[in-house]
């Protein structure tokens, strides 16, 4: 049983110019995204709950690239960066941002509850942990179909005092379950930080349930990659459950109503001198992967399909009123499943 | 048609369905070697293995959320809750997750999940384990509530709940397990969701009821006969959501009255949301308002006579038709 801080053990050869180019890629995608969603909330564009993801890009990128297309995913309510890493188009989730038909639910979801049953994004939960034991439960569909795919479930350091974080892990030790945890600790429970919270260490507390439990950086995609990717090797080959505790931050407040009074903007700039992007891009710059140049057009590439997404979005239509109760339950067919 | 007790119905419709459909399996606190609370999985661990039979840690949360994760992956999950009473620690995972993911999804996830749990009470257990929750669970959209009142209909019901792609609900009386009754014993044999049952029929007033109830309604009937001369038309529902409301009204039209039973508490109860509809639907054919026989508004005592006069009787019952001619 490993716990413990170090890094893990690279599995396989490291992230080349490619991967590391689409890490890039994604994580500035989802920046821009970002951003481009704080705008279209202030213009009213996007109502309800809006939480941004921008800071923690790594944990997602790093994370959800180390997955097999079979692999399944279910998340948290912070999740548009999650789908984005998963291939889940811009356009799709603007417009589902936006209310509208064209979104990945038809604009039943909403920001907390991104779907993709295709790229087997399983959704978004908006209840802290509720969503733990349905990826016990996945882990536990993979066991009995006797395939190998592994379930990967996202939360925050708030999910650690639900007793759902308690039974699901204790459901996924006990039956050796195929199921990556992935805590992206980004030091608040909503604005309390998550040490007057919790009696221990995230990943000491996933420790006790005898699994595998490393803390990793989780500003550094390309170390949050390589642990993901030995956690999956670790519960395909049916040892059970394995924990990562992804340290990272978010710049933006919990929601876009956060009036942000618990900390200090030192404290913001303290990690954005830590962006997972620049970070990336330096080393990139210095191992003769890119230079500044491309760098901007990558970037100029980003926004434009963030300003397509915008305009889908908007030219999408509002869901029928007649539509009102469609897919409340599944039609019977005289059939099961 | 074999008669059987209520729980032997009930383990025939789960096994019966193991064996036609590999996807599904059951989990849930003590239903392997222990066989059940209720001694209604009795035998079948043996007959099915660890894997499809599956002992679970008392997590309930836990287990329903598991329930839901299989079955978004494509199994057909029966979680017992041991009682409706634990039910109300999982509610996160049955109203939050089971019950919306289909709607909130745009139809793109659905969940094929039995939950199958004891309700009622008259057992003097005490106020947290006497819960009849069974209107409380018809409240939310996405949900079926299933409350069997016969063996056969338990069969039958169970067997369909888990040929339903969506979250199924299925509440048993804890009086009714050892009750016994004909049941079919043809495999195929299912009772279709949103379809009452006339279980007996009259002119003077009309008595419907689900679960334990229906049994009050047809020995208040019975009394009626007996006693006054009053014939009465008894409805067991058997699901509340889907709920049939046209046969209701059928009978209201026809006989002029009504009387609602359940054990539940009667304020903010399943009956008010039933007389609400006849209202609704049959104000004009109403001789007199519609009468709620259910639970008084406490917690269940303990001490066997107060418990005896929190919970409805068919002497109520009885007493409500009265008061109404």
């Amino acid at each position: 049983m490993s716990v413990g801080q170090a890094i893990p053990t690279m599995v396989g050869e490291p992230p080349d110019g490619d991967l590391q180019q689409r890490f890039l890629y994604e994580m500035l995608l989802i920046r821009r995204f970002e951003e481009k969603c704080a705008e279209m909330y202030t213009r009213g564009k996007i109502r309800g709950f809006l939480h941004l993801y921008t800071g923690e890009e790594a944990c997602a990128v790093g994370a959800i690239n180390a997955l097999r297309a079979d692999d399944k995913i279910v998340t948290h309510y912070r999740d548009h960066g999650h789908a984005l890493a998963r291939g889940v188009e811009p356009n799709r989730i603007m417009a589902e941002l936006f209310a509208r038909v064209g979104g990945t639910n038809q604009g039943r979801g909403g920001s907390m509850h991104i779907f993709d049953v295709d790229r087997n994004f399983l959704g978004g939960y908006a209840i802290v942990a509720g969503h733990m034991p349905i990826a016990a439960g996945l882990g536990l569909a993979a066991n009995l179909s006797g395939e190998d795919w592994a379930a990967l479930c996202i939360f925050g350091d708030g999910g650690v005092g639900e007793g759902e974080f308690h039974e699901a892990l204790n459901l996924a030790a006990i039956w050796k379950l195929p199921v990556v945890w992935f805590c992206e600790n980004n030091g608040y429970g909503m604005g309390v930080p998550f040490d007057d919270s919790l009696a221990n260490d995230v990943y000491k507390i996933a420790a006790s349930y005898q699994m595998p439990s490393v803390r990793i950086d989780g500003m550094d995609v390309l170390e949050v990659y390589s642990a993901t990717q030995l956690a999956l090797a670790h519960v395909r080959e049916g040892n059970g459950p394995y924990f990562i505790e992804a340290l990272t931050y978010r710049y933006r407040g919990h929601s876009m109503a956060d009036p942000e009074l618990y900390r200090t903007k030192a404290e913001v700039e303290e990690y954005r001198q830590r962006d997972a992007i620049e970070r990336l891009k330096r080393s990139m710059i210095a191992d003769g992967l890119m230079d500044e140049a491309s760098y901007e057009a990558l970037v100029a590439q980003v926004d434009a399909e963030v300003d397509e997404a915008v305009a889908y979005a908007d030219a999408s239509p509002e869901p029928g009123l007649h539509t009102l109760y469609d897919h409340i339950t599944k039609e019977y067919e005289g059939e099961s499943g | 048609m074999t008669e059987m007790r209520m729980r032997d119905a009930i383990r025939e419709a789960m096994r019966e369905e193991m064996l036609r459909d590999e996807r599904v399996f059951l989990m849930g606190e003590d239903i392997g070697a222990y066989g059940g609370s209720y001694a209604c999985t009795r035998g079948l661990l043996d007959e099915f293995g660890p894997e499809r039979v599956r002992d679970t840690p008392i997590s309930e949360s836990g287990i329903v959320g598991a329930g839901v994760g299989a079955a978004l992956a494509g199994f057909i999950p029966m979680v017992e809750i041991m009682t409706i009473n634990f039910s109300l620690v999982a509610l996160d995972q049955i109203v939050n997750n089971a019950s919306k993911l289909h709607y909130m999804s745009g139809g793109q996830v659905n969940v094929p999940l039995v939950l199958r749990m004891a309700s009622g009470g008259g057992s003097q257990l005490g106020a947290t384990h006497s819960h009849s929750l069974e209107g409380m669970f018809a409240h939310f959209p996405g949900l079926t509530v299933v409350c069997p009142a016969f063996p056969g209909d338990a069969k039958g019901l169970l067997k369909r709940s888990f040929r339903e792609p969506n979250p199924v609900v299925f509440i048993e009386h804890t009086a009714l397990y050892g009750a016994r009754g004909e049941v079919p014993d043809d495999p195929d044999h299912l009772v279709e969701f949103g379809q009452a049952a006339t279980v007996r029929s009259g002119k003077d007033v009309t008595l419907v009821g689900y679960s334990g109830s229906v049994h009050q309604c047809y020995r208040a009937a019975d009394m009626l006969v007996a006693e006054h001369g009053l014939t009465a038309d008894v409805i067991d529902l058997r699901t509340i959501r889907p709920l049939d409301m046209s046969s209701v009204i059928r009978s209201v039209r026809r006989t002029n009255r009504a009387v609602v039973v359940e054990d539940d508490w009667k304020f903010g109860g399943f009956a008010g949301e039933i007389a609400a509809q006849i209202m609704e639907r049959a104000f004009d054919w109403l001789d007199a308002p519609v009468a709620r026989v259910a639970g008084k508004d406490v917690p269940m005592p303990y001490n066997r006579n107060l418990e005896y006069a929190a919970l409805p009787s068919e002497e109520d019952v009885v007493e409500a038709v009265l008061a109404m001619l």
